[in-house]
């Protein structure tokens, strides 16, 4: 087992992509991820890669679909509004089909908000957030071992359908101390292959070209659609959920990130008052765990979503479980942490009370 | 028989695009030469622009990237650092290069990036149709100022190659212009030293070339000299030829 | 066990360490435990505070609305963190710097003049430490020796004449009952 050592969430992550394999990264500051970039500076030059700290969040990400163009695992991180300015770019690299590593340490929006954890880019980060069709493999930690350990299934999947990936995390995660243990076996960038589609040195084969464009009719079409074929893949091979108390239980509560921490605090004092509350956690938000949701809805009939922003996943609950079960939300927008009492006592009036469910109370 | 001429390696046997009177195919081919005479194709990787020579990925024969507006030098950079080894160049025109991408050409001279930079100034966005662009002159028309660029509504023209020789970073800096045969000869030159600075691990480089688009200046298709005298006689006194930084 | 626990006073007082080092602590005693910062806008001198949960199960939210311990450095920190002591509770008062009493009589307060002893021993900077050891002893939710051992390794540039003057601030806040 390896040694456990305390790590800030947004360090862990940052540790855990170059264990993963990172050797490129390019950022710029912002809070609350200014953590990964300060130990991206040092830690790049001991490991023999290279960082770069940019001149804005569109040009780190432009410097990413450049490094990834060569095959070179890299990464560039940010929070909400430098997200929105990097979605130009993670529309070009999905549109090129290059496999990078985003990580999203969110903050309170919209607008310059707030520099507390929410988690108000679950929309942007899952429905595309750039321009065009396409989709980001995203991962929800919710510890500082997961900010350690997902890097590693970020590139994995990146690489195996190429597309980009992401760790959709919220502020609390990054900002947070944890005892962490790095369980995913370090990537030997030795052993990698280099891709066929890697641009570099071109001696003896044919010229490659990596882009998003192909304005000749009905090619863009086939292009896109070869894509869509590897989302489906992904779709079918790549869900991951974790579940907590589902055996018997007659609620579940859908959270992730901080909100499935808090999910936990409640839903104890919920059993503890005789009230049966499981949790289902997902961990990849696209792809969501729409097959469990609606295997659970068979025998659950109640489900409770708690997110830090107004109704955004309860909307991927309601089109999994698509009226099979009633749906209640507990929201909490700008950077607000529901309390462990509220969640109970929410519980509560759905159990006992009949509280209104989310579609008719809108 | 002596063969005195021939095709480039480095360039494609293709057709281009580009319309009659277009300076693009000259410095495609310049480049092209450069990239043989150095010998450095197997290990060159180009960035294309948007704009009209965003299908250069198509006409270079070295590996190529094709990303979005502006970012060129941005591109260049994350593939320069990661393959340290790579010959890198990124290709841009005004629109490109001196509007949207400003952000991503300055930092990139005051990393003193060590890529070569190609930039093409014809005073005009190409591919949108005619547009205004960040380099066109006071007093010509475009499809955003019909009756001509005032001063008073949008501003004057930027000198790039002026202004990023007051960047420390900046390593070579030439203006050129592909409008005359000697012309032509002098941008090859600066290209070849551009790329030779990027062998010797020199720094940033860029070579800004004046050059034509007949089709977007409403100057004649079938009197080419219409173009070049627009070069010569408009542009010239506005964008200087000559050494900027690094002679 | 669970022991929710928020330090709170001016930035530069030491409350982030402080916190690092309590969760450090529990953690070398085999505990489940985090950390959680929250900063003032300011960079310096502003007000800053932080939550450290020490505990037996997992820990599930990190930021402690209603600690079992509240330690206040300066005060400010008194007047907003008072109220959130969970009845039953313990409030640890650096009396150096607090002027006011506590006006709450359902918890127990301690106060500690952490400055004075810090001056006592030579060294303004370890004030924290005295509140850590005051904590540690009427709580038992670490012990002296955890944080001692935890020390060099959380700070690890510190001379061990630092270490050890440290340790003796540490001993004479656990002192205070």
């Amino acid at each position: 087992m390896a040694e456990k050592t305390l790590m800030k969430g947004n360090e862990a992550l940052a540790e855990g992509a170059v264990r993963a394999g990172c050797r490129f990264f390019a950022g710029y500051p912002i809070t609350p991820q200014n953590e990964v970039p300060e130990y991206m500076s040092w830690r790049m030059a001991q490991v023999g890669g290279a960082f770069v700290q940019a001149e804005s969040e569109v040009s780190a990400i432009n410097m990413i679909y450049g490094a990834a163009a060569t095959g070179v695992r890299c990464m560039t991180s940010s929070s909400s509004p430098g997200m929105s300015l990097k979605q130009e770019g993670m529309s070009y690299c999905a549109g090129a089909d290059l496999p990078i590593f985003v990580a999203n340490v969110m903050r309170g929006g919209p607008g310059l908000g707030n520099i507390a954890g929410a988690q108000g880019d679950y929309w942007q980060a899952t429905r595309g957030g750039g321009h065009g069709d396409y989709r980001t493999f995203v991962m929800a930690p919710n510890s500082v071992s997961e900010m350690a350990n997902l890097p590693a299934k970020c590139y994995e999947v990146a690489y195996k359908y190429r597309l980009p990936s992401m760790i959709l995390a919220d502020g609390i995660i990054g900002q947070m101390m944890e005892p962490v243990e790095f369980t995913t076996p370090e990537v030997n960038i030795k052993d990698l292959t280099e891709p066929a589609w890697a641009l570099g040195i071109n001696a003896g084969r044919a010229k490659r070209i990596v882009k998003s464009y192909d304005l000749r009719e009905g090619y863009l079409e086939k292009l896109v659609l070869e894509r869509i074929k590897r989302y489906r893949q992904i779709e079918q091979n790549e869900v991951v959920y974790e579940e907590k108390m589902m055996e018997d239980a007659e609620i579940a509560i859908v959270a992730y990130g901080t909100s499935a921490r808090v999910a936990v605090a409640g839903m104890k004092l919920a059993r503890e008052k005789g009230l049966k509350v499981g949790l289902l956690r997902p961990v990849t938000l696209w792809p969501f765990p729409k097959a469990r949701i609606v295997e659970l809805s068979k025998r659950v009939k109640k489900f409770l979503v708690v997110e830090m922003s107004m109704g955004q996943m309860v909307e991927d609950v309601l089109l999994s479980l698509n009226g099979r079960a009633e749906t209640h939300l507990l929201a909490k927008p700008g950077a607000a942490v529901t309390t462990a009492d509220e969640l109970y006592k929410t519980i509560e009036s759905i159990v006992k009370k009949g509280a209104r469910e989310y579609a008719a109370a809108k | 028989m002596q063969l005195l001429n021939k095709k480039p390696e480095s360039l494609l046997d293709v057709p281009m695009h580009y319309c009659p009177g277009c300076g693009h195919g000259i410095i495609h081919r310049l480049v092209a030469e450069v990239m043989d005479e150095l010998n450095i194709r197997s290990r060159t990787i180009g960035v294309a622009p948007v704009g009209c020579a965003v299908f250069a990925d198509t006409y270079f024969n070295c590996d190529m990237i094709q990303g979005p507006h502006g970012r060129g030098p941005a591109e260049a950079t994350g593939i320069k650092r990661a393959k340290p080894g790579a010959i890198v160049f990124s290709y841009q025109g005004d629109g490109d290069l001196a509007s949207i991408g400003m952000a991503e050409i300055v930092h990139a001279a005051i990393r003193s990036e060590n890529i070569t930079v190609i930039f093409v100034n014809n005073a005009i966005y190409g591919m949108t149709g005619g547009q205004m662009a960040p380099t066109t002159l006071i007093g010509q028309k475009a499809t955003t100022c019909v009756e001509g660029r005032t001063a008073k509504q949008a501003g004057y023209p930027i000198r790039m190659s002026e202004m990023l020789a007051t960047i420390d970073g900046a390593a070579y800096l030439e203006r050129t212009s592909v409008h005359t045969a000697p012309g032509v000869l002098k941008t090859k030159a600066a290209i070849k030293k551009a790329f030779q600075n990027q062998i010797d691990c020199k720094g940033f480089s860029m070579v800004e070339i004046l050059s034509m688009c007949p089709t977007n200046w409403g100057t004649r298709l079938d009197n080419p000299s219409e173009a070049t005298k627009f070069v010569a006689e408009g542009m010239l006194p506005v964008f200087p030829l000559g050494v900027y930084k690094g002679a | 066990m669970y022991q929710g626990i928020r330090i709170s006073g001016f930035g530069g007082q030491g409350v982030i360490s402080a916190g690092i080092l309590l969760a450090y602590s529990g953690m070398v005693e085999g505990k489940e435990v985090s950390f959680f910062p929250s900063y003032g806008a300011e960079m310096r001198g502003g007000t800053a505070n932080c939550s450290v949960v020490i505990a037996s199960d997992e820990v599930t939210t990190p930021i402690v609305s209603e600690p079992d311990t509240v330690i206040v450095l300066n005060e400010p920190s008194l007047a907003k963190f008072e109220p959130l002591v969970k009845p039953g509770g313990l409030l640890i008062v650096n009396s150096s710097l607090v002027n006011s009493k506590a006006s709450r009589t359902d918890i127990k307060v301690l106060y500690v003049p952490c400055n004075a002893i810090a001056a006592e021993l030579g060294n303004a900077k370890i004030m924290n430490m005295v509140a850590l050891g005051a904590f540690a002893a009427a709580t038992g939710a670490v012990s002296v020796d955890a944080i001692s051992k935890a020390l060099p390794k959380v700070y690890k540039k510190l001379k061990p004449e630092v270490i050890e003057i440290n340790i003796k601030a540490l001993k004479r806040g656990a002192a205070i009952n």
